[in-house]
């Protein structure tokens, strides 16, 4: 589990390049992004090709908030795999459990918005806190196995419908009699795009101070060699179950945010292939960078989202049958993609970036 | 009575599915230690090429010598599968555990999208010889020909491999590496080579549970074979990675609670209590019931 | 005489630590080469070294030939096929396989195995032939280590503490058959009792903060005290047990 391939540290040190125009704006650089994603919604801009519509229709909005919830979930998924070395095939279910745990106490138990959302929350937490401290006392490819299993039973109890709670294979649609006007109606999708991007920027600065903290440094430890943090005197078991902890606790939050932004909840989201698009994301991101598992999942939605468009396009079907086929399947596409990135891009698209800058120095030297 | 022993032999051919599954998977990761999410794409290799041999190859069809005929045709598609799988993709990252079960991860994402690019997302309806669409009269019960069917080419299969385990050079290789591959290598011996075996031995066990559960369940979809998956990473972990008797146990303890409980309990509830017997298993023998330790 | 095995200027980083800096020595053609040092000292992972055997993520550098063979970057089981025999620490006999399995998997292809040397040595190993390797004694689990590597005819065998945790009687014992086995076959031995280093060895290598801190005749090493105990800190980590 500890010979996962880090993406090498920006080489700044190594060589001081000439102090460049903007680089007294970098560390200012997130909260540019942020304050820009934040005033996009009164954009009309179009961007043929990229969006259907102009930037502030609801379409549009609605497929941000959805990336940027994954976004969030990927980094807050990085938090185990990335950062403490844990291979978890089981976070589907805590995202689940945000997403059905509010959609059932607000339709089901008539619980106003903010109550369901926070017994969603700490309900989401304290099943992470329990199923973790049974699968943690596995490691390695068993842990990987074990929360799968119990990720499965969420699956089936969602879609077996027990106590008539969930609404089966059908799904459960939000009951908006429970939830304040201005999360209702396609008008109001800017302000789930706004929750949404909170939310982000939550989970941002939380993995970033965790993983900074002395806990942080504790977790690269365990992912490094668990046995030199056991001869320090810590007990890594209980690291381990504080970063499973609070990294369910995190999906259960996007769970709440989806929930609302979807408009109820449907059971492919219980399912492992949610938590295996996660993996792929973090991957593609690159794991245990502060944005690479960010940006990883957001481009994953927003691909996953366009190439079903694309693979309906014209351009598509006037290709052969041979290649039309696949190319209208994103998770083919999105799957190949994925493994050749294993093969030749081990850092994922955070490492790639350190690349180019390591081959521009290298030309700019010249 | 007749309740009882039908559930115990619909029990028994769903042990089967699992266990056609699962041996290879523990197989597998006994000796490379790959984690296989691939390994339902075999199985759908199995079913999709009996089905499409069923049609097309001269010769196959959905009776007699023919359906055998298809059968096998899927059952050679999914270990030729496999053993590429293994050359083309797992070798290049030897002994990195973590990638593979990446690689594999995705292979299975874009496995399954591209069967549902080729033959759709929906059901297609399976061939099989009439023989086994009827029921046999056990003991009162009666019992799915299909389902005996399994139980049959399940064992079947359980004494082929452990004869091979035991009786053969490469079986003798196989035994050895599950415990400690390193000093296999010590001894002269090129373990990746037996790495391919193993892989093409589960493909081809997968495919036949490809090909005969699309016979169980009258129909084969792309999204089969995950779902299987994830029981049989169960049945895996309980009866002990590496072990094939202890996925033989295993599958039998899993398919027979399983079908109990669903019918005399809620159905769904005996999925849930198959996971419970996971986690007390895990809490009480780390190391499954026989086999190498299961922390990796 | 030219040297059966030469190493020159062997580093091993494993997991960020420089385990082996830059450590030359020559294992010579006839008799036994032991290789001394303290604990943790880098021995084992020398031979493991010289097999191809450092753990992935470990960086081996320096240049290993036997008779003008380069042998870095070659996959172990093509060593070991062509004649370098390997009996490790802790013996790592198939404890689920028998005896006779045990032997069968050494058997090298195109290489006739030579049974009668290995019973001939160890009738013990024909009479236990069905027993599971796991319920054989230590001693007797170390027999079969060895047997194992004499089913062929090696080069050059390597051989890891075969007296580690056995018994005194039998510690005996396994020094009178590497006796007999170093009169066919050059053997490196690690070996941290000195009473079967002094009955066996004919040169020594003393490893020390992974370089080479002393090779030589290994009668004067043992001959001189002083010597013996600045090197190998005699009385605190090695042991001296009668063979």
């Amino acid at each position: 589990m500890t010979d996962l391939d880090v993406a090498p540290a920006p080489a700044a040190t190594a060589a001081p390049a000439r102090p460049h125009r903007w680089a007294a704006l970098r560390p200012w650089t997130p909260l540019l992004a942020l304050a820009l994603a934040a005033v996009l919604p009164y954009s009309t801009l179009q961007l043929p090709g990229v969006f259907d519509g102009p930037v502030n229709s609801p379409g549009t909005l609605h497929l941000l908030a959805v990336c940027l919830i994954f976004g969030a979930l990927a980094a807050g998924y990085d938090l185990l795999f990335g950062r403490t070395g844990l291979l978890s095939f089981g976070h589907a279910l805590y995202f689940a459990a945000g997403v059905y745990g509010t959609d059932i106490l607000v339709t089901r138990a008539g619980l106003p918005l903010w109550q369901a959302a926070l017994l969603a929350l700490t309900g989401g937490a304290t099943l992470a806190a329990l199923l973790g401290a049974v699968a943690l006392r596995t490691a390695g490819i068993a842990f990987a196995m074990v929360t799968l299993a119990f990720a499965q039973v969420g699956a089936i109890l969602v879609a077996r419908d027990f106590g008539g709670l969930t609404g089966g294979e059908e799904g459960l649609p939000l009951d908006v009699a429970g939830v304040p006007a201005v999360f209702v109606g396609v008008t109001n999708t800017v302000n789930l795009y706004w929750l949404a991007l909170a939310y982000l920027a939550l989970v941002v600065f939380v993995v970033h101070r965790v993983s900074a903290s002395p806990t942080g440094r504790v977790l690269a430890g365990i992912r490094d060699d668990e046995r030199r943090i056991g001869v320090l005197g810590l007990d890594p078991y209980r690291f381990k179950l504080v970063a499973f902890t609070l990294s369910g606790a995190l999906a259960a939050g996007g769970g709440v945010i989806y929930c609302l932004l979807v408009g109820g909840a449907s059971p492919h989201i219980t399912s492992s292939e949610l938590t295996l698009s996660l993996l792929v994301m973090v991957v593609l991101g690159g794991p245990a960078t502060r944005w690479g598992p960010v940006i990883g999942g957001m481009l994953y939605m927003y691909l996953d989202h366009r190439l079903t468009a694309f693979g309906s396009s014209s351009t598509v079907d006037a290709l052969p049958s041979v290649l039309s086929g696949p190319l209208s399947q994103p998770l083919f596409v999105l799957g190949t993609v994925f493994i050749l990135a294993v093969y030749f891009f081990p850092g994922g698209l955070a490492g790639l970036t350190t690349r180019l800058a390591t081959l521009r120095r290298a030309l700019s030297r010249r | 009575m007749s309740t009882i022993v039908l559930l115990t032999l619909t029990g028994l051919g769903l042990a089967a599915l699992y266990f056609l599954v699962a041996s290879g998977l523990s197989l597998v990761f006994g000796l490379a230690d790959v984690l296989n999410f691939a390994h339902g794409l075999f199985l759908s290799v199995g079913a999709y090429g009996t089905w499409w041999a069923a049609q097309h190859l001269p010769g196959a069809g959905a009776t007699g010598f023919g359906f055998v005929l298809a059968v096998a045709f899927g059952v050679v598609a999914g270990a030729v599968v496999a053993a590429l799988v293994e050359l083309v993709m797992i070798r290049p990252l030897y002994s990195r555990t973590i990638e593979q079960v990446l690689v594999t991860v995705g292979l299975s994402l874009a496995g399954v999208a591209l069967l549902q690019a080729t033959w759709g997302a929906d059901p297609r309806p399976f061939p099989r010889p009439a023989w086994t669409q009827r029921v046999t009269d056990v003991l009162g019960a009666k019992v799915p020909n299909s389902g005996l069917l399994l139980i049959v080419a399940a064992a079947a299969v359980l004494a082929a491999i452990l004869l091979f385990l035991r009786y053969t050079r490469y079986g003798l290789v196989i035994r050895a590496g599950v415990e400690n591959r390193e000093m296999v290598t010590a001894l002269g011996i090129d373990v990746r080579k037996a790495f391919t075996l193993v892989f093409a031995i589960g493909g081809a066990a997968a495919a036949l549970a490809g090909a005969l559960g699309g016979v169980y369940f009258g129909s084969v979809s792309p999204g089969q074979g995950g779902s299987l998956l994830i029981f049989a990473f169960i049945v895996v972990v309980i009866g002990g990675m590496g072990s094939v008797v202890g996925s033989a146990y295993a599958a039998v303890a899993v398919g027979l609670l399983q079908q109990f409980v669903n019918y005399y309990g809620t159905s769904g509830a005996g999925d849930v209590c198959v996971v419970a017997l996971l986690a007390i298993v895990l809490l009480l023998r780390p190391q499954g019931i026989a086999g190498k330790a299961a922390t990796a | 005489m030219t040297a059966v095995l030469t190493v020159r200027d062997l580093s091993v980083r494993i997991a960020g630590l420089h385990i082996l800096q830059g450590v030359s020595f020559d294992v010579a053609p006839t008799g036994v080469t032991v290789l001394l040092g303290r604990n943790g000292v880098g021995k084992t992972t020398t031979l493991r070294a010289i097999l191809g055997l450092t753990p992935r993520g470990g960086e081996v550098r320096g240049e290993i030939r036997m008779a003008e063979q380069r042998l870095t970057e070659r996959p172990t089981h093509r060593l070991v096929r062509d004649g370098l025999g390997y009996v490790p620490e802790d013996r790592c006999v198939f404890a689920g396989l028998t005896v006779a399995e045990n032997l069968r998997l050494a058997e090298r292809r195109g290489v006739k195995p030579a049974y009668d040397r290995v019973y001939e040595l160890f009738p013990e190993l024909l009479r236990r032939g069905r027993q599971r390797a796991g319920s054989l004694s230590g001693g007797q689990q170390q027999m079969l280590a060895i047997g194992r590597v004499l089913l062929s005819d090696n080069r050059l065998l390597l051989i890891d503490e075969p007296t580690k945790g056995l018994a005194p009687k039998v510690v005996t014992e396994v020094a009178e058959v590497l006796e007999r086995v170093a009169v066919t076959v050059p053997v490196l031995l690690v070996e941290q009792n000195l009473a079967v280093v002094r009955r066996l060895a004919s040169d020594a290598v003393v490893l020390a903060a992974g370089r080479v801190a002393w090779s030589g005749d290994a009668a004067r090493l043992l001959g001189e005290p002083e010597l013996t105990r600045s090197l190998l800190g005699v009385g605190s980590h090695t042991r001296e047990v009668s063979a």
